[in-house]
Order: structure tokens, then sequence, then C-alpha cells
């Protein structure tokens, strides 16, 4: 069964003469990392806020686990661009938040999770520090954790690196597919940066038009012990060349 | 604390430099029932400490502290429903601008008129001059609430009331302060107004008193005691304000 499934999903902005998506069928598989690859305002976004819920499709139907996402009160994590960590609250209390809005875990089990989460984002021993503190990589490490802490199996990136320094960026890159290995979560991935999801993704899903009708899915010759070297190989240079032009080509009707 | 005081000292010098003008000036022109000199109202202010201390200022203080209760009340109220209520906003926000165009110190007569030379009178001015600020500067801190903080925690699943008490509360608070600093001294300032105008105790009452037994140092002497009071108070909610604010600003 599918983690998430898109149905014929068609949506509109109210107020908009166009849809943004238009009769949209796909669905991904459990453990899987897809990238989903478009240019800024293709609607890749679009997808994301109808997975978790906070939109709601015009037509069609939306699974997440099987079950319709519409009137879910939790349905998947979800990290948007920003890190969004509450600058009044320290690291742990940020890492609590899913917790606490879900309710019936005791303070000490809380604890017990933010430690072992902090841990596996390398930042043990961060929990009482303020947001501010941390540098942006850490800020996003954080901002990872809390989201990995709602429990959801299928995690929803919108471009969580975008706004990190080029050096940064990579060692996040490898930070995250290391994670996506030790932990076996699903995960879609948005960005416009072809490369990153050359190196993150088993298979890229490139947005090729706006309304958005299909998506389509290129696989990636590389296993999942990559390295960034790999990428100079020279049918990933040459995918990388058509993943380019294929961006370029992108028509908005 | 010694930076602070760094950062204060050319202000003291300049109060104090301006102090010494006065008390120059004041000297130069000796007539003591227009302009006395800051030596003469300090020393009038010693004379008279058992009145002013144990009778007018707990009455002025009670009509600040009963004014500035209910203007807190009634602003946060109002400012919470206006958040939480768009069609409450738009009926209210207007009337509340409104409001602010009343002249109360012409009105207030009236108050007297109306509830007599008690206490009310004298609160009810202090009141229209403060829950304005306070409604205004709290309903703006609600709204500095971030959309995408919201998102973020309605997909963890939040409620509104989730939201509220986990994003508008803690961003409100760091204006909430701001409101409390601006509205004490205002609530002080309408209780020595509603004084003036009509009653039987009171610094506002005693420095009127004063004024028309021509006894200048006895006029200026419980406002100095008055504007002491606010800058403590003032202080007083700046130290609490640095324990329960740990941040301000950006995000």
């Amino acid at each position: 069964m599918s983690v998430l499934e898109f149905d014929k999903v068609t949506y509109r902005y109210p107020g908009d003469d166009k849809n943004i998506l238009e009769n949209l069928s796909f669905a991904v598989e459990p453990g899987s990392f897809h990238c989903i690859l478009g240019v800024s305002g293709c609607g890749k976004s679009t997808i994301f806020r109808l997975t978790n819920g906070l939109l709601h499709q015009t037509e069609g139907r939306v699974l997440v686990g099987g079950e319709p996402v519409g009137g879910r009160r939790h349905v998947c994590g979800y990290m948007p661009q920003k890190d969004l960590l509450f600058p009044w609250r320290t690291v742990g209390e940020n890492l609590a938040l899913p917790m606490e809005i879900r309710g019936g875990i005791p303070k000490k089990e809380q604890l017990l999770r933010i430690d072992a989460a902090l841990a596996q984002v390398g930042l043990a021993g961060c929990r009482g520090k303020r947001p501010d503190e941390l540098s942006g990589g850490m800020r996003q490490r954080a901002a990872f954790a809390r989201t990995m802490l709602t429990g959801s199996d299928l995690l929803l990136l919108d471009e969580p690196f975008s706004a990190l320094d080029f050096l940064t960026r990579l060692t996040m890159q490898e930070w995250l597919l290391d994670q996506w290995r030790t932990t076996g979560k699903t995960i879609l991935f948005i960005t416009h940066d072809v490369e990153e999801a050359l190196f993150l993704s088993s298979s890229v899903l490139v947005v090729e038009s706006t309304p958005i009708r299909s998506l389509r899915e290129i696989r990636v010759p590389l296993g999942a012990d990559r390295t960034r070297r790999d990428l100079t190989r020279p049918e990933l240079v040459e995918l990388r060349e058509e993943l380019i032009g294929m961006l370029r080509k992108q028509v908005t009707e | 604390m010694k930076k602070a005081n760094r950062g204060n000292l050319p202000a003291l010098v300049l109060f104090f430099a301006l102090l010494m003008l006065w008390q120059l000036g004041a000297m130069k022109m000796n007539a003591a029932y227009i302009l006395p000199t800051p030596t003469q109202i300090l020393q009038r202010l010693w004379e008279l400490r058992e009145p002013l201390l144990m009778t007018h200022l707990p009455a002025t203080m009670s009509v600040t502290l009963i004014g500035l209760g209910i203007s807190l009340v009634l602003g946060l109220a109002l400012a919470v429903i206006m958040d939480v209520s768009p069609l409450c906003q738009k009926a209210l926000y207007p009337i509340v601008v409104a409001s602010q165009t009343i002249p109360t110190t012409a009105i207030a007569p009236l108050f007297v008129l109306w509830f007599g030379y008690g206490i009310w009178s004298k609160v009810l001015v202090a009141v229209l001059i403060t829950f304005f600020p306070i409604t205004i500067t709290v309903y703006d801190g609600l709204q500095s609430a971030r959309v995408e903080m919201a998102e973020l925690l309605t997909t963890f699943g939040a409620t509104r009331r989730d939201v509220f008490l986990k994003i508008k509360v803690p961003c409100a608070l760091p204006y909430f302060f701001s409101a409390i600093k601006m509205a004490v001294p205002m609530s002080i300032i309408g209780a020595a107004i509603g004084e003036w105008l009509g009653a039987q105790s009171g610094l506002g009452y005693f420095s009127r008193r004063m004024m028309t037994q021509l006894d200048g140092a006895g006029v200026f002497a419980p406002i100095v005691l008055l504007s002491a009071v606010a800058m403590l108070a003032v202080a007083l909610i700046a130290v609490i304000e640095k324990r329960v604010v740990k941040w301000r600003g950006e995000f």
C-alpha cells in the first residue's frame, strides 16, 4: 500500500481563474526518498499543503496511509523552509511541541524522547539552549528532530536547506541521507536545485508544467550508499543536463 | 548594571544642569507663589510629608490601581475578542479609536456631576485614558504572531486554542509589558486630573488647594511625589518584564 496517494486531484486557489493542480495522480511507496523538482511558483508546495491538510482539494482524493486527509487532525510530519523554532522556547521545549499538542505523553517520557531525538540529529546537550544560540545548520537539525517527534512515517520537507550557505547545505544533505537510512521514514522533499534532487532521491518527480497534471518520474541510477563524487559520473552529468533542460522548458500556461 | 549607569550619565548631567538653571532663574525672579525654586519645593515636600504620604498619596494610588485594573481587564478582553473574531474587530476597532478623540479632560467635570465627588468619577477618567493603549497594543501583539507558525502547529494537530496559547500569548507578552509601562503613568495622570476637578482627597486635589492659597511650592510638591511614584512603578515593571520576557523582537 502507498504511504501517500493522490487520486485525480484538482485544486484551484480561491479567487484564481486557473487550476494549479489538475487531475493529478501519483503514489509514493513506503520507505522511499523522492524529490519533487520544479521551478519557483510551479505549485510544488501546494502538493504538500494538500497532503498535510492545510488546504483541501477541489476535486479528487488525497490519501495518507490509505485514509483520506480531510478531517484528520494530524496527518504527516511537515517541515517548512524556515525552521520556525519558537524563539521564546528552548530547543527542548520546541521539540516538545508536537507531543504537547497530541497530549497523553507524560513529561518524563517526553524528555526521554527529546533527548533521544537530539542525540540522533547530533545536538546532544542542546536541550536547554535557546534557538538563537544555534547556527543555521543546527537550527534545521533541531527543526528536523521536531518533525520526527510528530511520530509520522511520512515526512514532507519543503526546501529545508535553501536558506543555508553552500557548505552547510552540502553537509546537511549528506546528514539527511544518513537520517533517512537509519530511520526508514518515507521522505518527500521539495527543491528547485537539480543537484540536490539528484544527490538525495531514489527518483526525482519533475513538475513539467503548471497546472500540474502529472509528475514525471526519473530514476536516479545510484544506490543508497552514494557519495557526492558519484554526481560527477558521466551518466549523472548527462541526467543533470536533461533535468535542467526540462526545467527550462517548463511552461506556464 | 554598570553599563546602564554610564549610559544614563549624560541625562543625569543635563537634568541637574536644568535644575540649577531653574534654581538660579527662580531665585532671581523671587516670586515663589508663581515659580518656586527646586529647593523650596523639596523643603515644602518635607514639611507636608505627613498629609501627603498618609492621606493623599493612598487616595490617588487607590484610584490609579482600580483604574488600571479595570483598564487591564477591559483592554485585554477587547484585544482578545478582536483577535478571535474579525467581525468584532471590524465593529469595535473604529469605536475604540474614536473613543480617544473624546477630550477626556474637558468632559471629566460631567463625570463628577454623574458620579459625585467619590472615587468612581476619578476611576472613570483613569480608565478612559488607559484602556485604549492597552487594547491597541495587546491587539497588535496578538496579531504579530506569524501565520507560518500557526500553520506548522496546525499540521501537528493543534486546535485554535492551542494556537492562541502557544503562539499568540507568547507573541503578545512583550507588547503587553510595553502597554503596562505606558498605562501606569497615564492612569496616574488620569487620577490626578480627576482629583483636580473635584475631590476630597488625593494629590491632584491637594495641588489644586495649594494653588488657591498661592503656595507655589505646595502646588509642585505633590506633583514631584506623583512623578517619583510613576517612575518607580515603571522601573518595577521593567524588572518584572526582564524576568518574564526572555525574548523580544525578531523571529
